[in-house]
């Protein structure tokens, strides 16, 4: 009997089938676990799917803050006026993550516990300083998304603990808000190099405010202070972002894959950053 | 396992394994071998249904999640008699030509109608980039989309 799937329909019902087969794996939309599952990388054994919960299934506008479910669909996500309105940069990556099937079946949730590092959603909620709030059955905790996710495929989710829901600060005074992915083909690819920004342009042009993230060029997304403090304070200009690229170039650690060498991957995640001064005369 | 649904309209209720996939449960339990299996990993779209409306990659789901669920497959949209205008349209525009690909591009297109009130070309071609068709009649596709689009909204224009 414990060779089974379970479908809780609430988090209480989830905290008696964890209690029961602690060992039990836990998905959500499926789309990343099936497939290992398929390829053997995952044996067959106890699972539980989140789908039918709908507690983690809301968006819910707290004033100052959004709070996402885990278990809420990347269609819903892009369906959603509060995020529509609040944080364009992750409906933007969202647009381009997978495939319309994918997305009416992959979870936000699910993105970040997966935790790899060319997951969309994640550079999108770095630069947005997204807290995570993760449950027992009889407790509770706060975790800032970058704590969290400590390399691929690894967080810090401890046995019997899930991520329910993503709570992001309204980032208010940001007038810039892009996200680029490059890979290889438009729909279903996994990302070469990801680039994600929040900036506060003036109008006279100088940079009052910059939060940069990079997917895919490191073992975990990369966020660096140092090149935003680069910017911030100057004119958006060639000059300013070449500076800057040669400090991208020192904190990002991109891999040789098979999907693209690692020279190629810095000369990106650089090539990215320049297409910045696109927003300078808008 | 039990497993009870809405099955193209009509209550279904199995005994199947809970790890059974929901396209093997389709074609082998259900004999509705319209689904196809491309390359079961999430790549291609041939499997698509839909699912309390949404499409969905039947090659990625496990049985239990049909569960309390109203699925709709190829089979479910027309009959020989009459065909869906999707289907009607595919045919006008030539755009089958293996047809593998055809009953998860039409599922798609499905839930694109249902979905939009408007539809350009460039919103189809987004639409069906889940889908692959690798005799790579994309263009033909897109016509016949559009031309189902057209014709969907003038009867519900009628209405």
């Amino acid at each position: 009997m414990k060779d089974s799937l379970f479908m809780p329909h609430s988090l209480k019902e989830l905290w008696e089938v964890i209690e029961h087969v602690p060992d039990a794996l836990i998905y959500a939309g499926g789309t990343d676990l099936l497939v290992k599952l398929r390829k053997g990388i995952i044996k067959v054994g106890p699972m539980v799917c989140l789908e039918k919960i709908e507690e983690l299934k809301v968006i819910e506008d707290r004033g100052d803050k959004v709070f996402i479910g885990a278990g809420v669909s990347h269609s819903d996500i892009l369906r959603s006026d509060i995020i529509n309105t609040n944080f364009p940069v992750l409906i933007r990556a969202i647009e381009v993550l997978g495939s319309p099937q994918i997305r009416n079946m992959g979870t936000i949730g699910g993105n970040i516990v997966t935790a790899s590092p060319a997951g969309d959603t994640l550079p999108p909620l770095y630069v947005l300083e997204a807290q995570l709030e993760l449950h027992t059955s009889n407790s509770k905790r706060q975790l800032p998304i970058d704590q969290f996710i400590k390399g691929p495929g690894k967080t810090q989710l401890k046995n019997g603990e899930i991520l329910t829901g993503i709570l992001i600060p309204k980032a208010y005074g940001f007038n810039i808000h892009h996200f680029e992915k490059v890979g290889k083909r438009k729909a279903l690819s996994i990302s070469i190099v990801s680039f994600c920004a929040l900036l506060r342009l003036s109008a006279e042009g100088v940079v009052e405010d910059a939060r940069f993230s990079w997917g895919s060029v490191g073992p975990t997304v990369i966020r660096s202070h140092d090149v935003e403090s680069l910017l911030i304070g100057n004119r958006l200009s060639i000059e300013m972002l070449n500076r800057a690229s040669e400090q991208v170039k020192k904190v990002i650690r991109p891999i040789d894959d098979i999907r693209a060498s690692a020279w190629y991957r810095k000369e990106v995640a650089c090539n990215l950053l320049m297409r910045l001064i696109n927003y300078k005369d808008e | 396992m039990k497993v009870r649904f809405i099955l193209n309209g009509k209550e279904v209720e199995l005994d199947v394994s809970p790890f059974k996939r929901v396209i093997d449960v389709l074609r082998e339990d259900l004999a509705l071998t319209g689904t196809k299996e491309g390359c079961g990993e999430g790549e291609c779209g041939a499997c698509t249904i839909l699912v309390d409306g949404r499409s969905k990659l039947s090659c990625l789901m496990l049985a239990p999640q049909l569960d309390g669920r109203e699925v709709t497959t190829i089979e479910g949209i027309g009959s020989e008699d009459s065909l869906h205008p999707i289907q009607e349209a595919f045919i006008e525009k030539g755009a089958i030509q293996c047809g593998f690909c055809t009953p998860g591009m039409i599922m798609e297109a499905l839930y694109l109608l249902k979905n939009n009130p408007e539809l350009t070309r460039d919103e189809i071609r987004k639409g069906i980039s889940g889908n692959l068709c690798r005799c790579t009649g994309y263009q033909k596709i897109v016509d016949a989309i559009e031309v189902a689009f057209i014709k969907t909204k003038r009867q519900d224009n009628l209405k």
